[in-house]
């Protein structure tokens, strides 16, 4: 009995063996490929107390480390305008990490990038606290606070503003949004609390690959007819002079469903429509034969040359929705309804966005771009990124060809409360019916369209048509006014 | 045994100069989380280490009376361990959370209910006529968390949690004790028997198919445990546990194979039949994907969470209270190895670890020490339960085999755990005071009431044979 005692005794110091191999490997062996995982936030968070680097817009900081007085943590992060751009500066929390450009633009603002590497050896033989660099937006800061003051509280919708030459982005806000002061606070009680609070709110921009301009996939409505147009003069079967047919609704072999046009226009006018009308009074079953007559390769090979569910380049710094947006297996009446902006199709507002920004810009789609300017802590400029192309999207003569129809939208057609007096606007609106009595409602548009100096999308989401109505172009109309008086 | 033949020494003094030691330790961290926390020598610092330090003297002053030739090091090393845990719980309480004074309070219950072990039972050879009865316990045990209006309903996947008014208990952690009371009396009965029938296969002898009925029990009892509670790390406790005293009550190392085949099939069938099994398995080598770090519940963040603090504290760690070890979910209990590991590094687990090492020795020892086979299986039982517990444990925090919802003795934050690990303190403690004092040739008092359970019963060997 002892001798099995003793063997007993051997196998379990052979498992101890083993837990010592285990421990050794997890806290030395392997240990930097573990600190080295994107998962790991504690790199971020050995930093919470430490002075970073303040997010500038328009000369004043949206987000900056304040001393806190208190002796273990020296700084506090604070946002003075929270809510207004929560959605892009995101939070620096010791609870939850970082996200938005606090966590994308985190080795810049804490002082540990490349570009910072004299002044941390100035530092070192100096003995000062390190830095971070601040990084100023393109954001301005008028527009932005325009746009958040049009999005009427308790509304879900999102705005963006953006200069189709450049890429710049001029406002992006959303709402619901939150306070990143509250998450961001040394009290980890409470802010525990605060975050258990947040994430309840449905929609709320906590997170930007997930909701807000950048995150959120919406059904695009109407606004998605500019990719069929764009693919069916791409395709050489149709041109401007195109008569297409118009039936009031469009039947399908075997099947019940009818795809209807809507019902309030005008469209039940004409049997067939010029592309012009069809635009202008967003005419569905026009869009649904061209659809079925190309098939679902031409439109989301269109949709993917506008970005939708693409790359949107490495300037924008902040994480987005990715992913196919386009459905794969369609059948003919998925296809009729996909492309009118319904059923499974889906675009986050930065999207619909570029692809209007793009139609401005002479067919080319630049990179979206937030950050203008990276300076190091004695506001030396270390890198001021240039407008980059990010690819081409349709040509000069169909971007410009739908661009005159835009403007005959805003002008004659049912986009006409965009219109700014004097100037010609470009718009494309949009409802994409939600199932159960709402709509999501868009507008997106250019002005001035012979040379666009500002692009605008808007989105707003669960309303009925006359509050969409309401919300989408005359917010428009207001922001163009803003930006062209400047 | 022949290292008995020098005369028998008590070293209760070695004992109380290692408490002290043990004591300094646990209240020192105690102290440093204090002092990081900018709220040292608080009157809550001085009320918890006080509390300790007299309970501690006062087990030792029972020792002193009761059991005077108990083993010196094993109360020291797990007043050590206790502390140590204590600590890293009252530094892991977010301002107003109170699992510190808590814990505090569960080990001063489980340190009493120990010492009444010592104090009533005085002899653990009184044990084997509860045989039966333990078995019966055990069932009970098993089966509570099940039982509806009792249960605690499903808790992170699993059912083995009861509700007794305000509180949750894990009646598990005890089951594995009246299994192994179970197990010894029963074995230490019946092993002439076991041992001498079978047949000889190569070198191999295997038991008669009449003679597994144990085996087949417990392996019973271990699937019932992974299918109705869902409960893989008990599971693979009590089955260990089993087959370590089948082992030892035998010496046949055909037990072991049959157990480790029985364990294999039977995992295996569970695997392929029970999602819960299957996802454990597919999480842990998967922990690293993203499809399995973002499931909820069952992801691997937990676990990887976990390896992330432990790799940040490295060899040193970052200090008590300079670590993030709160980032872990479950820090103080499941994971609260990670969270040592990040906060004492790599030698300070290791000293953790060899703790448990030299505690489980110490058990062994008892168990080579003491002369009734009882004994011998009791305390082997239970020293390699608390070795296997911690294997489980540890392991599944490092990787190295799938995580379980076992607790770490001593360290996790938990009161069925604390009071069932103290008593297990207990019984080892009064085992190796019969190893290591002079040969007791006084027999037992007779048990009061029938004696006719057929336990201490060579003779019906005899007439089977």
């Amino acid at each position: 009995m002892n001798q099995a005692i003793r063997h007993s005794w051997v196998a379990a110091v052979a498992m101890f063996a083993l837990i010592f191999g285990a421990i050794s490997y997890v806290q030395v062996i392997g240990a930097d490929e573990l600190k080295a995982n994107p998962w790991n936030q504690r790199a971020v968070l050995q930093s919470f107390c430490n002075d970073r680097g303040a997010i500038v817009v328009g000369g004043s900081p949206v987000a900056e480390s304040v001393e806190s007085g208190s002796e273990t943590c020296a700084f506090q992060r604070t946002y003075p305008q929270p809510e207004l751009y929560a959605g892009i500066t995101g939070y620096f929390s010791q609870n939850f990490g970082a996200t938005g450009l606090e966590q994308s633009m985190g080795g810049e603002l804490a002082g540990n990038s490349d570009q910072l590497f004299l002044d941390r050896v100035g530092q070192l033989f100096l003995g000062n606290q390190p830095k971070g660099a601040s990084v100023e937006l393109t954001i301005d800061p008028e527009i932005q606070q325009l746009a958040y003051s049009l999005i009427p509280d308790g509304q879900r919708g999102s705005i963006v503003v953006t200069n189709p030459k450049t890429g710049a982005i001029l406002a992006m806000v959303s709402k619901p949004s939150y306070d990143p002061n509250l998450v961001a606070t040394q009290d980890l009680a409470a802010a525990a609390a605060s975050m258990n609070e947040l994430v309840k709110v449905p929609g709320i921009n906590l997170n930007p690959n997930v909701s807000g301009p950048t995150g959120e996939l919406l059904a695009p409505g109407s606004v998605f007819k500019l990719v069929d147009t764009a693919a069916a003069l791409a395709s050489g079967k149709y041109n401007k002079d195109s008569e297409l047919p118009n039936p009031a609704e469009l039947p399908f072999e075997g099947i019940q469903y009818r795809l209807p046009n809507y019902a309030g226009g005008n469209c039940y006018t004409r049997d067939t429509a010029s592309f012009a009308f069809a635009l202008q009074q967003s005419c569905n079953t026009p869009f649904a034969s061209i659809a079925l007559d190309l098939g679902r390769d031409a439109i989301a090979d269109q949709a993917e040359k506008f970005g939708f569910g693409q790359d949107m380049g490495d300037q924008l710094k902040l994480d987005y929705a990715s992913g196919n947006t386009f459905p794969d297996d369609l059948d003919g009446p998925g296809l009729a309804q996909s492309v009118i902006g319904q059923k499974d199709v889906r675009a986050t507002p930065l999207q619909v966005a570029m692809m209007t920004a793009a139609i401005a810009n002479d067919g080319v789609q630049m990179q979206p771009n937030l950050i203008k300017t990276l300076r190091s802590p004695d506001l030396r400029v270390i890198d001021e990124p240039q407008p980059k192309q990010l690819r081409t999207s349709t040509t000069p003569a169909i971007a410009n060809q739908i661009t005159e129809w835009m403007v005959s939208a805003v002008s004659e057609g049912i986009a006409n409360r965009a219109g700014v007096p004097g100037v010609q606007v470009a718009g494309k609106t949009g409802t994409a019916e939600l199932g159960n009595g709402t709509n999501n409602s868009w507008f997106t548009g250019f002005a001035p369209a012979n040379n666009p100096q500002v692009g605008v999308t808007i989105v707003m989401e669960g309303v009925d048509i006359n509050t969409g109505a309401q919300l989408t172009s005359p917010n428009a109309k207001r922001i163009f006014e803003a930006v062209l008086n400047k | 045994m022949s290292q008995l033949s020098t005369l028998p020494k008590p070293r209760r003094n070695v004992e109380l100069a290692l408490l002290l030691l043990a004591l300094a330790v646990g209240i020192g961290a105690n102290m440093l989380v204090g002092v990081d926390q900018e709220k040292a020598f608080d009157s809550d610092f001085w009320f918890q280490s006080s509390l300790l330090a007299v309970a501690a003297l006062v087990f030792h002053g029972v020792l002193r009376f009761r059991a005077k030739y108990a083993d010196p090091v094993i109360l020291p090393i797990v007043v050590a361990l206790n502390g140590i845990g204590l600590a890293m719980i009252h530094r892991l309480d977010a301002p107003g959370e109170d699992t510190g004074n808590n814990q505090l309070r569960w080990t001063l219950i489980a340190m009493a209910v120990a010492i009444a072990v010592i104090w009533f039972l005085k002899d653990h050879r009184i044990l084997r006529r509860f045989t039966f009865i333990s078995l019966a316990a055990s069932a009970l045990l098993l089966i509570l968390p099940l039982v509806p209006g009792i249960s605690a309903g499903e808790i992170l996947g699993a059912r083995v949690w009861i509700r007794l008014g305000p509180m949750t208990f894990q009646p598990g952690e005890v089951a594995k004790i009246t299994l192994a009371i179970f197990f010894a009396g029963y074995l230490s009965s019946n092993r002439d028997l076991i041992l001498l029938a079978g047949r000889k296969v190569g070198p191999l002898q295997f038991p008669r198919f009449k003679d597994m009925g144990p085996m087949i029990t417990a392996w019973l009892v271990s699937i019932g445990v992974l299918i109705f509670q869902r409960d893989l790390g008990s599971s693979i406790l009590f089955f260990g546990l089993f087959i370590v005293m089948i082992y030892v009550a035998t010496s046949r190392i055909s037990w072991v194979v049959i157990g480790l085949a029985l364990i294999a099939g039977g995992g295996f069938v569970a695997a392929q039949v029970f999602s819960h099994v299957e996802l454990r398995i597919y999480g842990w080598l998967n922990a690293f994907t993203e499809e399995v770090y973002g499931r909820s519940p069952g992801g691997s963040l937990q676990i990887v969470q976990g390896l992330f603090g432990m790799a940040n504290g490295g060899l040193v760690g970052t200090g008590l209270g300079q670590g993030r070890p709160d980032l872990v979910p479950f820090a103080n209990s499941d994971m609260i190895i990670a969270s040592l590991g990040e906060e004492l590094g790599l030698i300070g687990l290791f000293a953790v670890v060899l703790m448990y090492l030299l505690l489980f020795t110490r058990g062994f020892r008892a168990a080579l020490g003491t002369r009734d086979a009882f004994g011998k299986l009791l305390a082997c039982g239970l020293s390699f339960a608390v070795a296997l517990q911690c294997f489980v444990v540890i392991g599944g925090v490092t990787r190295l085999i799938p995580l379980t919802g076992l607790t770490t003795p001593f360290l996790a934050a938990g009161g069925s755990s604390l009071l069932a690990n103290w008593i297990i303190v207990g019984l080892l403690l009064m085992i190796s005071h019969t190893a290591r004092g002079p040969v007791d040739t006084t027999p037992l008092p007779p048990a009061k009431g029938s004696e006719a359970t057929g336990i201490d019963t060579p003779t019906e060997a005899v007439k089977h044979l």
